[in-house]
């Protein structure tokens, strides 16, 4: 091995001693980290970076999909024909539950004073797999196949038939970094559904629970409460369900209530889950902050003031206030086709800038509702 | 000649990554070796001409990608850590195997140290010390890695 080294080791043309070499290489990583950090600067060179890293990526994925896909091919006649069975059954199930649903709808525009039925909040939605890749065992992140080919943007919601999943943090040409809502570092605005009572919930670190931790010792939260999104912050809609409360612990000496809640959507299982385009001109669309530099110094977003909730005209004005949200099954009015132009002007401005927080330690660093 | 051995490099630069983002369940993956990072430490001591710092930073770049917060951070890392494997690659590979995957601990514990600071500078802490336990399995594979390693060089020596 020593002679593996000299022999191919000739001198070459590069320059000079390894100190010299090493201060280069260090200076060039710490100006990347200042201006992926700080500016978001590397967006363009981390797009080409996560497109050089895909066919790696979709490489080790490739095992696990092809057992998959052989498993299913070879799956017997019998057994695809229950299925079949069982899925005729839950598509009437579901037309049955969503029957009323138009009705409803109107009704609840006429109450509102509107003088039609408002569009469902989800534009289109785009399923996309789950590329079963190690990230970081760190971090909750997933890797999700679509990119910004697909018109995925960063800073778009990611759900499961159950509830919320995450956010897209980096998107490049094939492929999306989703941050999980359990990860640490993100937090989710959300609302009770009994109360209506708003707050936040912040990651725990493991799939399977969220913290409440800015609630009052003396709030109105009980074991079981549902917790839906508040549209505040300016990436998720209001009213899609994010986690039921599983843990409410007072201490008497404790300002604050600590909260746990287990989030609904089942990351650990899933295999596909959907990207989401909203409509933002809808009530319950994600409101983009008013005043973002003011909300980020000022610290949390739940606890700024809002707008009056009850004006009946501008619907625009309450925006967590309005319940016209709609199961994820609702059929797509558009067709998938026109991706990339309706993406844009979407809940496009509000990216997750998680370089916005060091200045005030507590709120974790993807929260969302930053400047544009 | 070199160039063949740039590729074989290469080479195994690619496979040590596709082991370190291969999907494990969440206990073994707690102890996974970091194996681009052993390969890149293996290269660096053994042809430091052909490896050595800018291999280094490059592969901390790709891995950045992968894992880190914030681009350049792994790179930073790699670059220390190759830049004193490439200085001291005399001394280190003159060692029998045991001794080295001793010192191959130090450098990956140093590693770790720049890892979780820069983590913290950058306001992505995890201080799980669960973080930290690899650095006991990089040590142990080290001699294993090292004959792997040199016998995908070994056929030129």
């Amino acid at each position: 091995v020593a002679a593996f080294g000299t022999v191919s080791g000739r001198p070459q043309g590069r320059a000079g001693s390894p100190g010299l070499r090493f201060t280069m290489y260090a200076l060039l990583s710490v100006v990347v980290m200042y201006l992926d950090q700080r500016q978001h600067y590397l967006e363009r060179v981390r797009y080409f970076l996560q497109a050089a890293a895909y066919p790696i990526q979709v490489l080790v994925n490739s095992p696990p999909a092809a057992w998959r896909w052989t498993q299913e091919s070879f799956q017997g006649r019998e057994a695809l024909r229950a299925e079949n069975a069982r899925l005729k059954a839950r598509e009437r199930d579901l037309e049955l539950r969503s029957m009323r649903y138009e009705a409803l709808a109107h009704e609840n525009g006429d109450l509102r004073g509107l003088v039609q039925a408002l569009p469902p909040v989800a534009e289109r939605w785009l399923p996309a797999e789950i590329v079963n890749v190690q990230l970081s065992n760190l971090r909750q992140h997933l890797l999700l196949d679509r990119g910004a080919s697909n018109g995925v943007f960063r800073g778009q919601a990611v759900l499961d038939d159950k509830g919320l999943i995450g956010q897209t943090t980096h998107v490049g040409p094939w492929s999306a970094d989703v941050i999980l809502i359990t990860d640490p570092e993100h937090a989710v605005p959300v609302r009770i559904e009994r109360t209506g009572l708003r707050t936040i919930a912040v990651g725990a670190g493991d799939t399977s629970s969220l913290a409440l931790p800015y609630l009052p010792a003396n709030a109105d939260v009980k074991s079981g409460d549902l917790l839906v999104t508040s549209g505040l912050g300016g990436v998720f809609p209001a009213g899609y369900p994010v986690a039921r409360v599983t843990e409410v612990h007072r201490d008497a000496v404790q300002p604050l209530a600590q909260v746990r809640a287990a989030p609904l959507a089942h990351v650990d299982t899933d295999t596909e889950v959907m990207l989401v385009w909203f409509r933002a001109d809808h009530p319950a669309a994600p409101s983009p902050p008013v005043n973002a530099t003011g909300e980020l110094t000022s610290g949390s977003t739940a606890m700024q003031p809002q707008p009056a909730p009850a004006k009946p005209t501008p619907p625009a004005a309450a925006p967590a206030d309005t319940d016209a949200d709609e199961p994820v099954n609702v059929p797509p009015p558009g067709g998938p086709a026109d991706s990339t132009s309706e993406a844009a002007p979407a809940p496009a401005t509000p990216a997750p800038h998680a370089k916005a927080a060091p200045k005030s330690p507590k709120p974790p660093a993807h929260r969302q509702g930053t400047p544009p | 000649v070199r160039v063949d051995s740039l590729w074989r490099l290469l080479l195994t630069a690619v496979v040590a990554l596709i082991l370190t983002v291969l999907p494990l369940p969440p206990s073994a993956d707690i102890l996974r070796p970091a194996f681009l990072v052993l390969t890149v430490i293996y290269w660096s001591v053994n042809a430091p001409r052909t490896g050595g710092i800018a291999f280094g930073f490059f592969a901390g770049l790709i891995l950045d990608v992968f894992q880190g917060p914030v681009l350049g951070e792994h790179a930073l890392a790699l670059s220390l850590i190759t830049y004193i494997a490439v200085r001291e690659h005399q001394r280190v590979r003159s060692k029998p195997l045991i001794q080295q995957a001793l010192i191959i601990g130090v450098f990956m514990l140093f590693y770790e140290v720049v890892l979780f600071m820069i983590d913290g500078w950058t306001g992505h802490p995890v201080t799980s010390p669960l973080r930290w336990a690899h650095v006991i399995s990089d040590t142990l594979i080290w001699p294993l890695a090292s004959v792997v390693l040199t016998y995908s060089a070994g056929r030129r020596v």
